[in-house]
């Protein structure tokens, strides 16, 4: 890692300099209207030279999965194949427009159409959108959906959504966006839905249950056995049921998602279908959707019509989430990514993230406990607070000093002092007992040299910052 | 098997460690008939088997690398220098996660604060984030913050010359809520603003090309009240005084155009600034300066209570993954290109257009509908411009949008744009296509 401080791009410029060469004007010069020409612009003005070696420094003060271990939990961050990178470059996909008309864009709309049917299949749906853009923006399009199916129904008075405890903040956030409300249900002492509170919630919301929104495997890393069960009593009590399908790569070709009452759910294709995380984006937040709710997917979508291909909005759509037709480019990586693995290749896929993640948590909770320890799905929860004065935090941050990226940290809510691992099924058996190793010497070193932790990372381009300060009196730009 | 490292004897060792006997076991919870369904796909192929695939399907799309390309409308052909691909196709940005652990993310920290910096000195703006899924959706939340700022009052007021798939997503993300969209015609100061509008919409320049000088818009708003949204070319803003300086609020645009491939309509870049006085009411990821114990600067993402993650049902969004890659391209972008080189990008569209628009408006027949504009254009045809679209496009000349493919009965407007990637000759070319094409 880069340790030496990098001034910003605005402190390394230099009156007068340019980093790209431009063609000389070929055509007459125009004049600029007079009232609205631009008299300063504050850009910085560097050499090619001086730009890549500001931003290589940079990219040396990160931790990425190329370079390290990242067993982010509930993040998925795996290994994603560089053949998706040349596919997604392409100059067939990467240079086309997408209003250049149907008949000139075959090609990508084919690859929407077959890539549509295979997560159909894949996930068990009728039918599936492209369209969202990310997770969260999957699960507003689902939210808005229940809400159209009971608008169509002439059912105004359905508002609420169930949410257990252990949820994406998303989900809640998308319930507000979509104008419902979230109530919150607990989890039972398994760490799934408790039966008797999802009851007493529809009782209680009678008349009023637009659905429920459920994480499966939940946030826990666990598979919600009751899953039928719980479709079953909101669609007796008139709701639908979304699928959060954020943990995804537990399950492809080991269960059908829509076979278990789902009505609508979201896959993270960037996460299980493998596109890099880019330091925050850009992913694709498809949705699938069986019988009821199909008609109300948003739009457009690819059909085929005779010989080619169309783009068509649903028949009761929602509209339109986005401009376009989603992130294309994500789309063409999880094409690829799905031809290369074939059915077993991706029933391996969930097979070997589940067994990794079982197998460091047998391991792992010899040193740190789980508050719900029965045999888990992708990732597991386990807990920092293992010494007097020593916090979940301060394991997060002494794993840094030897080069692994921290676990999530203090998520699911229902867990005191959370650190969620997933480990992916890209990575070997050596990092997984590597990862072991660390953490046994850590839970030492939290008893005999609890200095250690508290002062940690010292290995980084900086230490702890102060978070709190920095959000009191905000710096958000670069002032000279 | 590609892309998972345990081989047949790791995986015997890992499940005698779990303690179960094989796979079946290890998956127990699912209901067993459930469990390991068919799944109807074709078969894995190899790498280069994949490859090629694919490239037969990209192979059918008619792209501007070949062709003569005057097809804008939201997604723009702009030339990308080699330095922006380099920096972002590096595993270490690539590859990282959202930079939650700011220890091992200074990197991408650092990127996006620069960013920030950059785009709010185009903009005019005194913070931006760090971005939206596109212009679209940045423009639908915009709407939304501007509405958390008065939620007493209920109606926005939109260009009716706005990109209609713009129009759209905002009608979507306000489907569930109690306020009018409510669309005007013209000059955005004429719009009828009462002491029921939030926001004023207007665009520089509209989607039909239309460029005004939108101070007079602006101040109409504050007058009402109301606050000015403004949706920008990012590349304009080279050249041409910022909405910061006409007024604006709240400024939001497609930033694909930096630096970002036209990639058939995604991944995109949602920009977003607004006045400090707004920032708390801002949605998506901010990254703000802060110090070690020791005094080091460093950067973290910051103003984290209006997020989803710690705020939940009461977040000002639900926004999480954003686009993040596309915004360090456009970070890249815009300190390579500098000011000089974003001034000349911005002066070669505007006098490439100009050049086009005075050639295609003395083609008989053909009118140039826009009083001012930048890059783009509104061109009224003698013939159907599907029709004309449709016979160039299969000669590589792709001429632009015909308005007909979002309003049918428009049949005779063309919306021509021309950047600095279009030669003289191409635009010449054009000429003489739409001429004999339309004769």
């Amino acid at each position: 890692m880069n340790l030496k401080p990098e001034p910003l791009v605005f402190e390394v410029s230099a009156p007068g300099r340019i980093a790209v060469s431009l063609p000389k004007g070929d055509t007459p010069s125009y004049p600029l209207p007079p009232g609205l020409v631009r008299t300063e612009l504050k850009l910085p003005e560097l050499d090619e030279l001086t730009v890549v070696r500001h931003f290589t420094r940079l990219s040396q003060k990160n931790f990425s999965i190329d370079t390290d271990f990242y067993p982010l939990g509930s993040c998925t961050m795996k290994y994603n194949p560089k053949a998706n990178e040349v596919a997604a470059g392409l100059p067939g996909f990467r240079n086309t427009h997408p209003l250049v008309g149907e008949e000139f864009s075959q090609g990508a709309l084919e690859l929407v159409h077959r890539l549509q049917s295979m997560l159909a299949e894949i996930g068990g749906f009728k039918a599936v959108s492209l369209q969202p853009a990310a997770g969260a923006h999957g699960e507003l399009a689902g939210v808005f959906m229940i809400r159209a199916y009971h608008l169509s129904r002439g059912d105004a008075k359905r508002t609420k959504i169930l949410i257990p405890d252990s949820a994406h903040g998303t989900n809640p956030a998308s319930c507000t966006m979509a104008g419902l409300e979230a109530l919150t249900l607990p989890s039972n002492a398994e760490g799934g839905v408790d039966m008797e509170a999802l009851k007493a919630g529809l009782d209680a919301a009678a008349g009023e249950v637009a659905g429920i929104m459920i994480t499966n495997p939940n946030t826990l890393g666990l598979f919600e056995r009751n899953i039928e069960e719980i479709a079953r009593l909101v669609h007796e009590a008139g709701g639908l049921v979304y699928g959060d399908g954020a943990n995804m790569n537990a399950l492809t070709g080991v269960f059908k998602p829509g076979e278990s009452g789902i009505d609508v759910m979201h896959f993270n294709l960037h996460k299980t279908f493998s596109t890099p995380h880019g330091g925050g984006g850009p992913g694709s937040g498809m949705v699938g959707a069986g019988d009821r709710l199909a008609a109300f997917l948003p739009g457009p979508v690819a059909v085929e019509k005779g010989e080619r291909y169309a783009l068509e909005m649903p028949a009761k759509s929602i509209g339109r989430m986005k401009a376009f037709y989603g992130n294309f480019g994500v789309l063409v990586r999880a094409y690829t990514y799905i031809r290369m693995l074939g059915p077993n290749g991706l029933r391996r896929v969930a097979e070997n993230a589940v067994l990794n993640a079982n197998y460091l948590k047998v391991r792992i909770e010899k040193v740190f406990p789980l508050k719900y320890s029965r045999r888990c799905m992708h990732e597991f929860v386990a807990m920092g607070d293992i010494a007097p004065g020593i916090h979940t935090l301060d394991i997060a941050k002494r794993l840094i000093d030897y080069g692994i990226h921290p676990p999530t940290i203090y998520f699911p809510l229902i867990v005191p002092e959370a650190l969620m691992v997933e480990p992916t099924e890209t990575e070997s058996l050596a990092t997984l007992d590597e990862f072991v190793r660390v953490m046994t010497l850590i839970a030492q070193e939290a008893k005999t040299r609890p200095e250690l932790l508290h002062a940690a990372p010292t290995t980084t381009p900086i230490g702890r910052l102060d978070e709190v300060a920095a959000a009191r009196s905000p710096v958000l730009c670069y002032r000279a | 098997m590609p892309f998972v490292a345990n081989s047949n004897a790791d995986r015997a060792a890992m499940l005698a460690a779990v303690g179960v006997k094989d796979m079946d076991e290890l998956f127990a919870d699912i209901p067993a008939a459930r469990r390991f369904p068919r799944l109807d796909l074709p078969e894995a192929l190899s790498e280069l088997e994949a490859l090629r695939e694919v490239e037969a399907l990209a192979a059918k799309n008619v792209t501007a690398s070949t062709c003569a390309w005057f097809l804008g409308a939201g997604a723009y052909n702009h030339f990308i220098p080699a330095v922006v691909g380099a920096i972002a196709s590096r595993g270490e940005f690539l590859t990282a996660y959202t930079p939650y652990q700011p220890e091992v993310s200074q990197g991408t920290l650092q990127a996006i604060f620069e960013y920030q910096s950059m785009a709010a000195e185009l903009f005019g703006m005194e913070v931006v984030n760090a971005s939206h899924y596109d212009g679209a959706t940045a423009l639908a939340e915009a709407v939304l913050m501007a509405w958390h700022n008065a939620p007493s009052r209920d109606t926005v007021l939109i260009p009716a010359a706005l990109h209609p798939e713009y129009k759209d997503v905002i009608r979507t993300y306000f489907s569930a809520f109690p306020v009018k969209v409510e669309e005007y015609r013209g000059d955005p100061s004429k719009a009828p603003l009462s002491d029921k509008v939030f926001g004023l919409v207007s665009a520089y320049p509209e989607f039909e090309g239309e460029l005004r000088d939108l101070a007079p818009a602006s101040a109409a708003a504050h007058a009402a009240g109301a606050l000015s949204i403004v949706q920008v070319d990012p590349i304009m803003c080279g050249i041409l005084k910022s909405p910061g300086a006409l007024g604006a609020d709240i400024v939001v645009a497609e930033g694909q155009a930096l630096g970002n491939a036209m990639n058939y309509g995604g991944p995109f870049l949602g920009m977003m600034g607004a006045t400090s006085k707004l920032v708390r009411k801002m949605p998506g990821r901010i990254v703000g300066e802060a110090k070690d114990h020791e005094g080091r600067k460093g950067f973290v993402l910051t103003l984290s209570a209006r997020e989803q993650h710690i705020r939940r049902e009461k977040a000002v969004s639900n926004i999480c993954s954003n686009q993040g890659l596309v915004m360090l391209q456009a970070c890249v972008y815009l300190a390579a290109m500098g000011k000089g080189g974003l001034c000349a990008v911005a002066r070669l569209c505007w006098d490439k257009a100009h050049y086009a628009a005075g050639r295609i408006g003395a083609i008989p027949g053909f009118k140039v509908e826009n009083g001012a504009f930048f890059k783009e254009f509104l061109v009224r045809t003698p013939v159907p411009a599907e029709a004309l679209s449709e016979k160039l496009s299969r000669r590589c000349v792709v001429p632009g949008l015909p308005l007909s493919r979002y309003y049918p009965e428009r049949k005779n407007e063309l919306l021509v744009c021309v950047t600095e990637a279009c030669t003289k000759a191409q635009i010449d070319l054009l000429v003489q296509s739409l001429t004999e094409a339309s004769k």
